[in-house]
């Protein structure tokens, strides 16, 4: 969760305690649900009839140094008691460890709205399910410090992982690496033909460690480009989601021939002898083929105002937020899962239109 | 023009991308020239590479298990790219655990070395991965600019100490000043000195060894002849020399240096796979 937002959302309900996170730029949501079962104890408190449960927001470094050296916190420390006292405005951290030593952490919290982001994997298009051990290996062929990635489908039902070049990145200077997956690597594919999207590597990172230690499948659940892309990791007291804003299309993606509908490419067969040569070869009579159908582009929909709805835990349609960025325009790559869906070229003018997975509806900010 | 290698043995491959992760060490481009039996790694001494120079030979029959070259004409079967070492060695850094890894030059887009990667996978099907490393074709006019270097008519030659010694001592010395002096004799001695306002330091070498220099001609080089005991002493950039250390992740099977008093260093380091030249001017 640190690797995604410096705040760190803790919701506790009926069905367990929710801590979530969110990126400044609103592009990047996870949360992790703990079961009431993964705990020795787990008391929600009490919801009035007008009141909801207490939700509160910390500073995730200071929530991390609590837990800081994990080593040492596994022989030492015998239990660990959360407590939030609304009244006192602190989160108790309080750790029993060996010798009758008692460590008491007092932090102080925000109340917070909650943080919710907008998604549906029913209404995902694809779902691939994936040990994280193999997602941990493909990501390892690609630059610790690549910001994007995209992931798509190609003749023979296999899945590839490309970097992202960016369409300003020269393509002579450029180095492009793609990575072939064979179906039956995965535990279940159900994806739509030719389909792709492209969402930032770094937040994905975070969530495959975390995956590969848990020894847990993912899943991934995607769509058409420009909707987000949604992570789970489920287990009996645990369910997590990472939700990522992807890349629309503009217009046909000149970067991925090989994922889109038009194809010409057999797909890599299994004796080596012919899979490389006969790829390779496929790959230079291809040049000349066309790039495919125009991605539409994609609609512009008038702004609503920023609603929470708490009782919904998933909805339906994905609201945007006019929201005007003033100062300094957020950091290129962002800026491409945002503005770049939304701005035709020739646009002028600063307003720009945030694509919003979670709203911010606590005054604020 | 025509290109495409294959390696299947792990142990080739491991080798080929050692000696490719020390040339992206010392060149942020180089020139990479084919011909039908070697390849070559070439940085030519301009002065935005700080005046420094490289030169890598290796035989291609070392590493790859197939190797097949069209040069650009048959009189001149030869093929020069100019490409980011850096990229190569990302590409075969991952490849470690391959059945077998492909290069092959290719016009896509624009021109490419494709490196495609066969890893084993659970599945029926092998897992493929793909890098395109952009290259540039340099022209056959321009090939004169990356001819092999002369060995220079140094003053010393002399056996360098433990690399792993000297690069211990290089990267300590490179907190303190960004500029080294070596200086060796003809008796085996080598000194390494840094001076600043401050504070100087000398780490003394002996018993190095001098390399028996055949002259060719029978005529007297500059070291012939020459006091044993005068040291011929060139002051260069110290991050130079430390990239070249750096670089060198297995002991050479010979590394010596050749010095021309206050003008250039000559580095040669041979290993069972190639020879590795680089030069180091010295600053005035």
């Amino acid at each position: 969760l640190s690797r995604i937002g410096d705040e760190l959302y803790l919701e506790p309900t009926e069905s367990g305690l929710s801590l979530r996170a969110v990126n400044s730029s609103r592009s990047a949501f996870a949360a992790f649900l703990f079961a009431p079962l993964f705990f020795q104890l787990y008391e929600p408190g009490s919801a009035g009839p007008d009141t909801e449960l207490f939700r509160c927001k910390v500073h995730m470094k200071s929530f991390l140094g609590v837990f800081r050296s994990l080593p040492s916190l596994e022989k030492s420390v015998g239990k660990c008691l959360i407590l939030l006292k609304p009244r006192a405005s602190r989160l108790v951290l309080q750790l029993h460890c060996k010798h009758g030593v008692t460590k008491t952490h007092n932090l102080a919290f925000q109340e917070c709205e909650r943080l919710q982001a907008v998604f549906d994997t029913q209404r995902c298009a694809s779902r691939l399910c994936a040990p994280a051990r193999l997602l941990a290996e493909a990501v390892v062929h690609f630059p610790p410090t690549l910001a994007e990635v995209t992931l798509g489908t190609g003749p023979g039902g296999k899945i590839s992982l490309r970097n992202y070049v960016e369409d300003d990145a020269e393509p002579s200077k450029t180095m492009v690496t793609e990575l072939w997956l064979a179906e039956d690597e995965f535990q279940s594919v159900a994806v739509a033909p030719g389909s792709h999207i492209t969402f930032c590597l770094k937040e994905f990172r975070g969530l495959l460690s975390f995956a590969e230690a848990s020894n847990l499948p993912l899943t991934i659940h995607f769509d058409e480009p420009g909707r987000p892309v949604i992570f789970t990791l489920d287990d009996t007291v645990l369910e997590v989601h990472l939700v990522l804003a992807t890349l629309s299309d503009l217009e046909s993606s000149s970067q991925s021939p090989s994922t889109n509908g038009v194809s010409h490419l057999p797909a890599p067969s299994d004796d080596f002898a012919d899979d490389l040569e006969s790829y390779m070869a496929a790959m230079e009579t291809s040049e000349g083929c066309s790039e495919g159908p125009p991605s539409p582009t994609f609609p512009l929909r008038t702004p609503q105002p920023a609603k929470s709805k708490p009782q919904e835990e998933e909805e339906e349609e994905e609201e945007e937020e006019e929201g005007a960025v003033p100062g300094t325009p957020p950091h290129k790559k962002f800026r491409s899962l945002f503005f770049g869906s939304v701005m035709t070229p020739g646009r002028p003018g600063p307003a720009t239109t945030q694509e919003v997975l979670a709203e911010d509806s606590d005054g604020e900010s | 023009m025509r290109f495409r290698a294959k390696i299947v043995d792990l142990a080739c491959l491991n080798h080929f991308s050692r000696i490719i992760n020390t040339i992206a060490k010392l060149a942020k481009t180089c020139i990479l020239r084919l011909t039908v039996c070697k390849l070559y790694f070439i940085l030519s001494d301009k002065v935005a590479n700080g005046g420094a120079s490289m030169w890598c030979e290796l035989s291609q029959g070392n590493f790859f298990d197939e190797f097949q070259m069209e040069g650009v004409a048959a009189e001149h079967n030869e093929i020069y790219l100019e490409f980011v070492p850096e990229n190569l060695w990302r590409a075969l850094k991952t490849a470690q655990s391959a059945k077998a890894v492909k290069i092959k030059l290719t016009n896509k887009h624009c021109p490419c070395l494709r490196v495609a990667v066969e890893l084993p996978s659970l599945s029926s099907s092998s897992r493929i991965v793909t890098h395109d490393i952009p290259v540039g074709v340099i022209p056959r006019r321009m090939w004169n600019d990356f001819r092999e270097p002369s060995v220079p008519d140094f003053d010393v030659s002399i056996y360098l100490p433990v690399l792993k010694t000297m690069k211990s001592v290089v990267e300590r010395m490179k907190n303190l000043s960004n500029f080294i002096v070596i200086e060796a004799n003809l008796s085996g001695e080598m000194n390494l000195r840094i001076e600043t306002d401050l504070v100087s330091v000398t780490t003394h070498f002996k018993d190095l060894g001098n390399p028996p220099w055949a002259s060719e001609d029978g005529c007297q080089s500059s070291a012939q002849g020459r006091d044993l005991e005068s040291m011929a002493e060139a002051c260069i950039d110290i991050k130079k020399l430390q990239q070249l250390l750096a670089g060198q992740q297995v002991n050479p099977t010979k590394a010596l240096c050749n010095i021309v008093h206050k003008r250039i260093v000559h580095f040669i380091l041979l290993h069972e796979e190639g020879s590795l030249q680089y030069f180091i001017p010295a600053i005035a």
